[in-house]
């Protein structure tokens, strides 16, 4: 059999996370993100592993909980309505200084919103959704082969900063099928001596616990995992360029927005319109270093997403006033056509667009 | 019927075009109720320039997330002078949407029942996989499969060789079984370089431009 095979976005995701050896699943059906759950209750009772529907989102994210206090890879996956339910547990996980991966397929919101494809929870995984001080690492893929290969990379990191991810999907992502080669990525493994496994296997109790009685002790407990949110920030910012050598209007998009305005750059290109892009795959660390190096040399800078406009100030965070900021988008599950894109493109490019 | 993401919504839009070509009137029941996105709904322009006609639930690519199908669905039994083509939902969740016509379609006596089998779906790789759907399937829609398509398919990366590797599963398939291969659904642009006899030329359908 050849090496490639036909797989829809979600189910390379749930593959790719059972040979990350993940054996404990825990969610809950949405559209358009069941079929990672449908997969995972096919195959995990075949491989010896867990595969439970919880009783509601909020159940699922507690026994991700558990699962990963004792020190096993455990994941979640739902889709934006799902995902706020499953918040309040996301900054325990944070809290507790859990590794875990959690999947979002997102779709059109607010409240029950739509099932079509959307990426207006950048502000929910990117700012919080949950509370505290905490960040996620999140992935934000870009075809069938990332979200193949981002479950490894979502699982490795986690463990390696005891801080858990988030792959940022959305639902053309989960939908699509494109070819994928299911070659394993590496698994990294990490010693886990704060795993709750008994006390026959480590000295004294390991407790795992978001509460603390003493103020100082919870801020020096942030101020420690905000020491590794930095070293996150130094060494894990992934990032694509695509034709910005000599860009004048550089596109920032990630995900299926990226997919659409790589078109874009392409025929602005064949028109003449000196355009390129750079697509974060790390939402967060977001590649501040590498737009602000960009705005260097760069006229402008067009931020182009589902949704009214979120990833659009970071964008500006990280230019710093160098260059302007312009934003296009579409939302609700209405996907932006290349053309549209191009248009915003020719609009910058003779002044008639509206700064961000 | 088949396993989801398999080709059969490719398929069966394009047979139906093909048997509308030939002069018969066509319809094409859209009975999918597992899949959000990706439908017959996207075709329906194709469709009508090919002088099909689409029956569908008016919730198909819209926002209401529930399993319908079209209130003119009964028509497939009732209306004599039409060919029905329906396409069904993947594996024995999908063709559950069979359940509610089966009486009638085999009273009736007088359908085609096709095997979609993709061997580049990672659940239908082998023999063994691919034949316990087709039981799943089988024993969901209560009615038997009377042929085999081959829709082998890489999307994009589709090739002959992808093609011609389907056909031999499919021989395989077909020598266990017992049922025949109809025909292959190959990309229309693929089609003379497979050298393949009963071919299905399907002609590609634009869902989306960013790909």
């Amino acid at each position: 059999m050849s090496e490639k095979v036909l797989m829809k976005g979600n189910e390379a995701l749930a593959e790719a996370a059972i040979m990350a050896g993940c054996r404990h699943y825990f969610g809950y059906p949405i559209t358009p993100q069941t079929e990672v759950a449908a997969y995972m209750a096919k195959k995990m009772p075949k491989i010896g592993g867990t595969f439970l529907q919880a009783e509601s989102e909020i159940a699922a994210i507690n026994m991700v909980i558990g699962a990963a206090a004792s020190g096993v890879r455990a994941m979640t996956s739902s889709s934006s309505p799902g995902i706020s339910l499953k918040s309040e547990g996301i900054s325990y996980l944070a809290g507790c200084e859990l590794p875990a991966l959690i999947v979002n397929v997102q779709r059109g919101g607010p409240g029950l919103g739509g099932i079509q494809p959307s990426q207006s929870d950048y502000f929910q995984a990117i700012k919080g959704g949950g509370h505290g001080d905490y960040h996620l690492i999140v992935l934000a893929p870009a075809s069938v082969q990332e979200m193949f290969d981002m479950a490894f990379k979502g699982f490795n990191l986690s463990e390696k900063y005891r801080v858990p991810a988030m792959i940022l999907a959305d639902g053309t992502m989960g939908q699509m099928m494109e070819p994928v080669s299911l070659d394993a990525n590496e698994v990294e493994h990490y010693d886990k001596p704060w795993a709750t496994v008994g006390t026959g296997k480590h000295e004294g109790r390991n407790i795992i616990n978001s509460l603390s009685l003493s103020p100082k002790q919870l801020e020096d407990w942030n101020i420690a995992r905000f020491a590794r949110y930095k070293k996150i920030e130094e060494n894990e910012v992934m990032y694509e360029e695509y034709m910005t050598e000599d860009a004048e209007i550089v596109i920032v998009a990630f995900g299926i927005a990226a997919r659409v305005s790589k078109n874009a750059v392409k025929e602005a290109r064949r028109r003449g319109i000196k355009a390129g892009m750079l697509r974060p795959i790390t939402l967060w660390p977001f590649p501040k270093k590498a737009l602000n190096a960009l705005a260097d040399k760069a006229k402008a800078f067009l931020s182009v997403e589902l949704n009214m406009g979120q990833m659009a100030d970071d964008v500006k965070l990280a230019v710093n006033c160098k260059k302007p900021v312009y934003f296009y988008g579409r939302t609700g599950g209405v996907i932006m056509t290349p053309e549209e894109v191009l248009d915003e493109i020719e609009k910058i490019e003779k002044g008639e667009a509206e700064q961000w | 019927m088949g396993h989801y993401g398999s080709g059969k919504t490719f398929t069966a839009v394009n047979y139906a075009t093909y048997l509308s070509a030939q002069g018969k009137k066509v319809s094409i029941y859209d009975m999918d109720i597992v899949n959000p996105y990706f439908r017959t709904v996207d075709a329906e322009k194709f469709l009508s320039d090919n002088g099909v006609e689409l029956v569908v639930s008016p919730y198909a690519e819209t926002n209401v997330d529930i399993p319908a199908m079209n209130a003119k669905s009964y028509r497939m039994i009732h209306d004599k002078t039409r060919y029905a083509v329906l396409d069904i939902g993947g594996d024995e969740r999908g063709a559950l949407a069979l359940g509610r016509f089966y009486e009638e379609i085999l009273k009736e006596n007088d359908y085609n029942a096709f095997w979609v089998v993709n061997p580049y779906r990672i659940e239908t790789r082998n023999f063994k996989d691919a034949l316990a759907i087709k039981d799943e399937i089988e024993s969901a829609a209560r009615i038997k499969f009377t042929g085999i398509v081959n829709c082998a398919n890489l999307g994009e990366e589709t090739t002959a060789d992808t093609v011609l590797y389907g056909k031999k599963f499919c021989d395989g398939l077909s020598e266990i079984t017992g049922l025949p291969v109809v025909f292959s659904a190959v990309r229309q642009d693929l089609a003379d370089k497979t050298g393949l006899k009963d071919v299905l030329p399907i002609r590609p359908i634009k869902y989306v431009n960013w790909i």
